[in-house]
């Protein structure tokens, strides 16, 4: 017994020796600098800065190679302590969020099959491209709200991609993502949305989906200038918002055109894994 | 050509999936009632040796286990997969791996275990890295020790009759700590041939006995395609060869090749337990290593351990390399040049 | 004597093809509108050069090549060029498509002369016609042909493979053309023979069409094409599969078959080859099976491009009961069609109709590791780690697991007894890693 203890201890204390010395010969300080700009930092890893995640970024910031503003996921404030901590100057953003620019859920937008197949948008896209009629609409099969580091993105019951604008730090993970490239990053400031995306003709859009914009034009008209026509299609130009933007939305026979949500609740529930398989 | 009594497709009844577009008739559930059924013949001769008793506990088992199953199906909020005939399978594995003296609430705590702890707390079917009917034997084993050591000796033909223990021949062997063979091939008082030891007439577990039934069910699985020959004849072969070089290099002390391969549960283990789907190896030559690997832990178990048994310990051990070996002998495709790895 | 080389894995579903293997090939009648989609091959997306209301003869060109990987594209009939719109591509991607209003005098364009003389005709004549006349591989894939005959001088071609295999089930359109028009068959042979300059010529045949081979070695006798009875498995007319089968070469891991000398062709390219040459006729029409138990009268037809699948459905009596599934191709690795409007195309082998009792869906279950389809798999992949692998997204992984050697082949999801979407899965790894792969391009280039 005491000849146990004794071994356990004297191998204790040799191990204990070995790492002291290999700290000592082969350790590296940390930066401070670098870990108080983690501390900061969202370390949610989104890789909107375009570098390979949270330590990466700080690194580059310590190291001169990088603005604090070129983060997405830190508000104005945290991104003006880093600036003071490097001693930098924080320029002009444009804070961004994320938005699907489409409105059309199961209960607006006809369905042309049934699909059976992985619970993903691009996986069904591979196969005859999904089952919705509308070749351009949201599939709600949850391959942003997967993505989304910041986990603000809501697929609705009637399955359709929702951002929640107060989650979302804008960081365009989910802008690759989607198959469809229904996601777009707009400012912040943006009042009015058109929730559509197909350039189809509007008498067609019409027969696949009851919220799809017809290109009426009602819209450009009431807006002056905030909304133009690209096609068949109306779209909202963010640099010029109108505000209140409730009363040019009413003009919109298909409620296509929404003011943009900005009181939204929390998401309730995580969307459907990818192995969950859609049985038709 | 009148068009309007020609009738086109309904374009909403029209499912889209991926390609392929035909399936294989096997499903899970056809795989788990025949190799219930190819076990069908090893429990009627446990019935037959060891009684009722046998019965009882065989009953017990399947029941709670798919109790189970439906209860922690439930509590866990995971899709009712009863119907698959799993938990079933597991139950009468688990019975089949007891003795026929086994009280029936030690075989509701053995179903339990097995089905919460070897499966369900895992994921379910599928996701369990070890055999779960083994998880249930070797935890009851741990904590039950003299009961699970209570064997009965066999009355072939007698239903209801007292039950009488005595030892297994691996148990005397263990005990003893060599090889006599009047001692060890005695059971109750009576001389046992190899031909007992073929045909079931020996204690032991109510499914193990049987090698003839067991042989049997497991020649229909491998006919079957259900189970890769390779685990079976390495493991079998394995522990053949290991006992037979031990038995040559000291004969008072080791048991003959044959002895160790009748007695025990290897057979039941090689062609049933060590060839679960789920926890062993995915192709012939992972199939070969694990059960090579299975026999080496058996006979050095046997061999050289604390038990007189080491079936389920090696093969549990032998379900954890399962990945590991699945990874070493993932092929490498098709006209892949040399020296490429097939898989990091 | 079957292939001297057998590839692993495979399987053997129930063929189906009695359903349609028995009558000739009909001539399917002219109809009033064709829509030709202007994307029928893989590769860049011909060039438009015909504009609204403009007359068109059969046969015409509606689009130009858009680049080296790229094919023309020619008018079905003669008429008016109605509407230049979209429609609904093989994969469900919207492509553009232009619509046809046939005049009903079916007037042949003469720009494509026949080449009367092929025998002694320069290589690089017939190689030009092959281009001119917007020939893809009708198999399925729809390479343009011309590219695979224009091999780089790095990589001799030393034998040719016509690929009449037809290993997919319910399909007997290539059995019938070899069939009915063997000497076709042969003159194709014949003109890529004399196009690549090969030694040997083989024609594969699954031992399944014994009359087609008959009728084929007949034709062929005397013209140093070999003709080899393969083993009926499936997919024993997959590329790599069948040049192991037949010279006992392994085509490289992410290689093509000119690594290893050889060039395959489906029969069927080799008859619309024939037809170019001879008859001066670009591709405007195939032959397509139309098959399934709800159909009413299953066979094969000849449709003009642009054919929609409406048509072609009601040409073969409609349906008896309403199908659970439409594809476009084979039950193996064919692709579903929800709408009637889809058009036929170069590489629509087959139109198939499932009923609501034939059809097997895919299910959300676990992996239960019975290694079925590791034992299936003809490329040798593990495709049970790696759905588990891409299920959970891990696509570097799937990558490291050779994901990209997937042919397709549908033996995996077809083996599979918990009927997970193997298949699906595999498509979506290589979908996401090509996403990842441009991304990563492009960040670079910043």
């Amino acid at each position: 017994m005491t000849g146990a203890i004794f071994v356990l201890t004297v191998m204790g204390l040799l191990l204990g020796l070995v790492i002291g010395i290999t700290v000592k010969f082969f350790g590296t300080e940390p930066d401070p600098k670098v870990e108080k700009i983690e501390a900061l930092l969202p370390n949610a890893n989104c890789g909107g800065c375009g570098f390979a995640g949270c330590s990466d970024f700080a690194r580059a910031l310590a190291g001169g190679k990088a603005e604090p503003n070129q983060c997405p996921s830190t508000n104005t404030e945290t991104a003006a302590q880093i600036a003071a901590l490097l001693g930098v100057a924080l320029g002009v953003r444009q804070p961004k969020v994320a938005v699907v620019l489409c409105g059309g859920d199961n209960t607006k937008a006809a369905k042309a099959a049934l699909y059976n197949g992985v619970n993903d948008c691009r996986a069904a896209t591979l196969v005859a491209g999904g089952a919705k009629a509308c070749l351009r609409g949201c599939l709600g099969l949850g391959a942003c709200a997967r993505a989304c580091p910041f986990k603000a993105i809501e697929i609705t019951g009637a399955s359709l991609a929702v951002v929640h604008a107060d989650v979302c730090t804008g960081c365009g993970k989910c802008v690759a993502t989607c198959p469809r490239k229904l996601i777009r990053l707009v400012p912040t400031s943006a009042t009015l949305h058109v929730l559509c995306s197909s350039p189809e003709k509007g008498a067609a859009k019409r027969k696949k989906c009851s919220a799809a914009c017809i290109g009426c034009q009602k819209c450009v008209k009431a807006a002056a200038g905030a909304v133009s026509m690209e096609g068949a299609l109306a779209r909202v130009n963010y640099d010029h918002q109108p505000s209140p933007p409730g009363a040019i939305a009413e003009v919109c026979p298909t409620h296509c055109l929404q003011p943009a949500l900005l009181d939204v609740t929390p998401v309730p529930t995580p969307a459907a894994s990818a192995s969950e398989v859609a049985h038709a | 050509m009148a068009d309007h009594e020609i009738r086109l497709p309904d374009p909403g009844k029209l499912i889209v999936s991926s390609s392929p577009h035909f399936a294989d008739p096997q499903t899970v559930q056809k795989i788990m009632l025949t190799v219930i059924l190819s076990l069908v013949p090893a429990c009627l001769a446990g019935i037959v040796c060891f009684g009722l008793r046998a019965a009882g506990v065989l009953v017990v088992c399947c029941v709670s286990c798919v109790a189970v199953e439906a209860l922690a199906a439930r509590w866990l909020k995971r899709p009712m997969a009863l119907r698959d005939g799993s938990a079933l399978l597991t139950g009468l594995l688990l019975g089949m791996n007891l003795s026929a003296l086994t009280p029936w609430w030690i075989c509701v705590i053995g179903s339990v275990l097995a089905i919460g702890l070897g499966k369900m707390i895992y994921g379910g079917l599928g996701y369990n890295p070890f055999n779960p009917a083994l998880v249930g034997r070797v935890a009851l084993l741990i904590a039950f020790p003299s009961v699970m050591t209570t064997w009965v000796t066999p009355t072939p033909g007698q239903m209801l009759g007292d039950a009488v223990t005595t030892a297994t021949p691996l148990g005397t062997l263990g005990t003893l700590h060599r090889w006599v063979p009047d001692q060890v091939m005695a059971c109750g008082g009576q001389a046992l041939s190899y031909w007992d030891l073929f045909t079931g007439n020996l204690a032991g577990c109510i499914g193990e006995t049987s090698k003839v039934a067991l042989l049997a069910g497991g020649l229909f699985l491998i006919w079957k395609k259900l189970i890769r020959w390779q685990v079976p004849v390495c493991f079998i072969g394995t522990v053949a060869v290991m006992t037979g070089v031990a038995h040559a290099l000291a004969p008072e002390l080791r048991a003959p090749p044959l002895f160790h391969v009748l007695t025990g549960g290897v057979i039941l283990g090689a062609f049933f337990m060590a060839t679960d789907m789920v926890t062993s190896p995915m192709t012939g030559l992972g199939g070969a290593i694990f059960g090579v690997g299975c026999g080496v832990l058996t006979c050095v178990i046997r061999l050289w351990g604390g038990y007189p048994e080491g079936v389920s310990f090696s093969i549990l051990f032998m379900n954890a390399l399962t990945p590991m070996i699945d990874q070493f002998t993932a092929g490498r495709p098709f006209g892949a040049r040399p020296g490429k790895e097939a898989a990091p | 004597m079957p292939d001297p080389w057998r590839f692993h894995g495979g399987v053997h579903p129930d063929d189906g093809k009695a359903l349609s293997a028995q009558g000739a090939i009909r001539k399917a009648p002219l109809l009033e509108k064709y829509l030709v989609p202007l994307q029928q091959h893989i590769g860049a997306p011909p060039k438009l050069v015909v504009a609204k209301k403009a007359t068109v003869r059969r046969g015409q060109v509606l689009a130009e090549p858009g680049g080296f990987v790229s094919a023309a594209i020619h008018s079905p009939t003669s008429g008016t060029v109605s509407d230049i719109t979209e429609c609904i591509g093989p994969g469900g991607s919207p492509i553009p498509a232009v619509e046809i209003t046939s005049d009903g005098q079916d007037t042949a364009d003469t720009c494509l002369e026949p080449i009367a003389d092929w025998e002694n005709a320069a290589p690089d004549v017939l190689k030009k016609r092959v281009g001119e006349a917007g020939i893809v591989g009708m198999g399925g894939a729809a390479f343009p042909t011309l590219v695979k005959l224009s091999p780089p001088l790095a990589k001799p071609i030393d034998t040719l493979i016509l690929n009449g295999a037809e290993c997919e089930p319910c399909l007997t359109a290539d059995y019938r053309l070899m069939l009915e028009m063997p000497d076709r068959v042969v003159a194709g042979a014949r003109i890529i023979t004399r196009i690549l300059g090969v030694k040997q010529t083989w024609i594969a045949i699954e031992a399944n069409k014994p009359d087609a081979e008959a009728c084929v070695r007949q034709k062929a006798e005397g013209t140093g094409i070999g003709v080899q009875s393969l083993r009926v498995r499936y997919p024993q007319g997959a590329e790599k599969q069948l040049i192991y089968a037949l010279t006992g070469r392994k085509v490289p891991a992410g290689g093509l078959p000119m690594d290893v000398g050889c060039v395959v062709q489906n029969v069927g390219t080799a008859v619309a080859i024939a037809e170019a040459v001879l008859d001066g006729k670009p591709l405007y029409e195939r032959v397509t099976t139309v098959t399934g138990t709800p159909v009413v009268n299953p066979g094969n037809w000849r449709f003009r491009v642009g054919t929609p699948f409406r048509a072609a459905l009601t040409l073969a009596g409609g349906v008896k009961e309403d199908p659970a599934k439409m594809i476009s191709g084979g039950p193996m690795m064919g692709l579903t069609v929800y709408s009637l409007d889809v058009s036929i195309v170069k590489s629509t082998s087959g139109i198939l109709l499932l009923g609501p009792s034939e059809v097997s869906q895919f299910r959300s279950g676990a992996c239960l590791h019975c290694g079925r389809c590791v034992d299936a798999c003809p490329m040798l992949l593990t495709p049970a780690t790696l759905s588990v692998q891409i299920e959970n997204e891990r696509f570097d992984l799937a990558e490291k697991w050779n994901a990209f050697d997937c042919i397709e082949c549908g033996c995996c999801a077809y083996v599979c007894p918990a009927k997970r979407p193997l298949v699906q899965h595999l498509r979506r790894a290589k979908a996401e890693i090509m996403v990842r792969r441009r991304a990563a391009q492009a960040a670079a280039k910043r």
